[in-house]
């Protein structure tokens, strides 16, 4: 949904990409809930002028198909997004402490999905 | 009396097709994506509501007509929607205007018809009835958003207004087809509706700050079928165009 000259993040630090164009409508990020789902997940992103166009929108948008029972929409300009740049510093330091890695334990059946 | 229950059903679906055909028009050059999107969603509800409305009809004509015969077999004289549906789409603004002014009247009559003596009717309007309430709250966001919004969209959405208002009387006047519909208690009498249309249209239009004409004429002619205006035929030579040039043409 979103163009190269819109501006997401442009209140970030993380990656600046000019100034949102006049006519457009500000850029929203559209979290569905879906029926059995736990959480909402991220589904994409969209143009509305308010919170509530971004809902109405979110409902045609992303919704036809009986996919949500809920939807939040977040100012794209209101998330924080870490640099692609500083990947190496932040993630691969956790590649060699296996111990580290939750991936030793048995999880009982009684605790259902995690 | 089924007579008149054929001529009923196919005004509410000739409503329903007319008006899905014209904003499906909007499909790909809305002016916003979004705005695209869900104008096509709009459309399909209001054809899968045709289906439903025009295949009973054709049950209860009982001459083998089915809900594509007459949708796309029958000419502009046999078409029984209101004038207000059938007027071409305008700008954006007027096209919202339009489906404002309709979804408005639209919610009610579904409403009423919930309570239809005819069960067939009954349970065709209340699978409406979820779609319509979407649709009427994204009509009246828009209005309400053109509306106070620019100076330029404000104009605009005033014309839209001025234009269309002459077509709204028509869906609250009732004749001898509605008359026998509310005797058999299968639908509710059309000018029971207006009070409560007039008040959500004046406390919308004021949030709007538009202002409601003040002349109450009311162009007529559409749900009878005695005089559609021009745009109607021009409308169908597109959309019957494929049945026109290939008669019974199945894929």
């Amino acid at each position: 949904m979103s163009s190269p000259e819109s501006s997401p993040y442009s209140d970030t630090d993380a990656a600046p990409h000019g100034k949102a164009r006049a006519t457009e409508w500000p850029l929203w990020e559209i979290f569905i809930r879906g029926q059995h789902g736990l959480s909402h997940r991220h589904v994409g992103s969209l143009h509305a002028a308010d919170a509530e166009g971004a809902i109405k929108n979110a409902r045609d948008v992303y919704t036809r198909r009986n996919e949500g029972v809920s939807i939040w929409a977040v100012p794209a300009s209101a998330i924080a997004a870490s640099s692609p740049e500083e990947k190496g510093a932040l993630y691969e330091p956790a590649n060699d402490k296996v111990y580290r890695h939750p991936t030793f334990f048995d999880i009982p059946d009684e605790v259902g999905a995690m | 009396m089924s007579n008149a229950l054929f001529e009923y059903l196919c005004r509410m679906g000739d409503n329903t097709l007319v008006l899905g055909h014209r904003i499906s028009e909007w499909c790909g050059v809305a002016p916003v994506l979004e705005e695209d999107i869900a104008l096509a969603n709009t459309a399909l509800d209001l054809i899968g509501q045709t289906q439903l409305w025009l295949g009973l009809a054709g049950e209860v004509e009982d001459k083998g007509r089915d809900a594509d015969r007459l949708a796309f077999h029958r000419d502009v004289w046999d078409f029984r929607n209101l004038l207000l549906v059938e007027q071409p789409n305008g700008d954006f603004g007027r096209t919202m205007m339009r489906q404002f002014l309709f979804d408005g009247w639209h919610l009610a009559q579904l409403r009423g018809l919930m309570g239809s003596s005819n069960d067939q009717v009954a349970a065709i309007a209340e699978k409406s009835v979820k779609e319509v309430t979407y649709h009427l709250e994204r009509a009246t966001d828009t209005v309400i958003g053109l509306g106070d919004g620019t100076e330029e969209s404000h104009k605009r959405m005033q014309a839209a207004l001025d234009r269309l208002y002459p077509f709204v009387g028509e869906m609250f006047i009732a004749d001898a087809v509605d008359e026998e519909m509310v005797s058999a208690d299968i639908a509710p009498d059309p000018a029971s509706l207006r009070p409560g249309y007039d008040a959500m249209l004046d406390a919308v239009l004021a949030e709007a700050t538009l202002q409601k004409p003040a002349d109450d004429f009311a162009h007529k002619g559409g749900k009878s079928g005695a005089r559609h205006t021009e745009h109607l035929g021009h409308m169908l030579t597109q959309m019957q165009w494929l049945q026109r040039a290939y008669p019974d043409a199945t894929w």
